[in-house]
């Protein structure tokens, strides 16, 4: 048998202990997107799943800040218990399903992509129940209990500058407009709040939309525990408001719902300016991401034209700060 | 050197080649890539026509706010402007750094991306 039939061979196997008797022969495909995760669409048909496995099956090193697989199957049961819309997490790989590491979650249908959830008009009512449903969603999430999150890494804001400036230097770079915003940030750092529960990536291409709102929060690789201003600050980045720029959370909505909701689920109640600090070190950390991914193509790892590109987005995140750091300073 | 065609009009032709040839061949990830490869040529003729200007006021710029004339390096520059907000000697509320670091990430985002919405921003509290 060749790798790849093997592979499908026991996919089909886990499927079928899954659903049960009379589950068809799956066809599966590769959905576009995770790039650190394999994603895997299966469906006989009748029964739906998704999989996520870690690329080829093997876990690998942790040498950046994402969780384990298992970990993450742990956290969005421990999440949909406290009333987050989540995927149902069906099947754990195990030793013996030959697949490596991953799980098997129920497929939620809807639009993970940007673009139409900000523009089509089926999802204009969703559009405006989106930023109360991300604040009582926050609040659920910050919520979980930390009690058997134990491995989970800690940061909170300060720590998050430190490990991103490292990164910056390690680059030997000069770019004097990150070095003000580091400097600020380091000035201007409010109080901790939490710790928490943190999802850590929490914004649209992460976030599944029907026409009626938020169905369901997915790639729960980034959690820690940390400051839940660190996610509720994430989505209000320029750069994920894709343009819809007047729009401060997600280019779809205002901060206020948001805010009100998760006061309501949470009892913290946090105004806009809280969320400042927090959007000006997200827009560092992107800014240090994007120079992370062009470093990729510097360095020979990844020569595509795509992580060549990704250097010219730095400039973007640039004049984000800069905007910030005006406004600040108004 | 000849310059016929020019460097602008060489890289003009291959990102047409690209626009109407190749990227309606394409399907998928080599059609994405394809559109990334157009742009890329698009920051690129960008580049070509603004560095010049761009680097001199900077330059320009960057002589006046570190009092250093004689200085005409830019990455030079650059890494004492990095020092000197490194080490305070330089803040936000210094006049003239938030202005001189505008106008320098002006520049940059009229290049590299001149759709973003942040220029938009930047461009209306100016």
């Amino acid at each position: 048998m060749t790798s790849e039939q093997d592979f499908n061979a026991r996919l089909t196997q886990v499927f079928g202990q899954i659903f049960g008797e009379g589950t068809a022969e799956p066809e599966f495909r590769r959905l576009s997107g995770g790039a650190s995760q394999e994603t895997w669409a299966i469906s006989d048909g009748s029964n739906q799943a998704i999989l996520r496995r870690a690329p080829g099956g093997q876990a690998r090193e942790q040498s950046s800040a994402a969780i384990d697989l298992n970990q993450e199957a742990v956290l969005i049961e421990a999440a949909g218990k406290e009333g987050v819309p989540v995927p149902k997490v069906l099947h754990v790989l195990r030793e013996e399903d030959g697949l490596g590491q991953g799980f098997f979650m129920s497929k939620v249908e809807g639009e993970t992509i940007a673009r139409p959830i900000l523009r089509d008009a089926q999802f204009a009512t969703a559009r405006s129940a989106l930023p109360a449903q991300c604040g009582a969603a926050l609040a659920q999430i910050h919520a979980v209990s930390l009690d058997r999150l134990t491995s989970l890494p800690h940061s909170d804001g300060l720590q998050q500058l430190e490990r991103y400036e490292e990164i910056y230097r390690g680059f030997d770079a000069p770019r004097p407009i990150f070095e003000l915003a580091m400097a600020w940030l380091k000035d201007n750092a409010p109080d901790p709040i939490g710790p928490v529960l943190v999802h850590g990536d929490f914004r649209l291409g992460n976030l599944m939309v029907d026409a009626q709102g938020l169905a369901a929060v997915l790639d729960w690789e980034l959690a820690h525990i940390g400051d839940p201003r660190e996610d509720i600050s994430w989505i209000c980045v320029n750069s994920w408001r894709f343009g819809q720029t007047e729009n401060r959370v997600g280019g779809f909505g205002d901060l206020e719902p948001l805010l009100d909701a998760y006061a309501a689920g949470s009892g913290l109640q946090l105004a806009p300016q809280d969320i400042d600090w927090w959007e000006m070190l997200g827009s560092l950390k992107w800014g240090v991401m994007c120079m992370l991914m062009y470093e990729a193509f510097r360095s020979g790892s990844d020569p595509s034209v795509e992580r060549a590109a990704i250097g010219r987005r730095v400039s973007e995140t640039e004049i984000d700060l800069i905007n910030l750091l005006e406004a600040a300073h108004a | 050197m000849h310059n016929q065609p020019s460097q602008s009009e060489l890289i003009a032709a291959v990102k047409q080649f690209i626009d109407e040839t190749a990227k309606p061949q394409l399907q998928g990830h080599a059609a994405f890539h394809a559109r990334v490869a157009s742009n890329v040529l698009a920051i690129l003729l960008r580049d070509l026509d603004a560095r010049a200007n761009n680097d001199a006021d900077e330059l320009t710029r960057l002589q006046e706010l570190l009092d250093a004339p004689d200085v005409t390096d830019l990455e030079t520059l650059n890494r004492s402007l990095c020092e000197a907000i490194q080490a305070r000697e330089l803040t936000a509320s210094t006049p003239g750094l938030l202005g001189h670091l505008k106008a320098t990430a002006v520049a940059q985002v009229e290049v590299d991306q001149p759709k973003y919405s942040g220029l938009r921003t930047a461009q209306s509290t100016r």
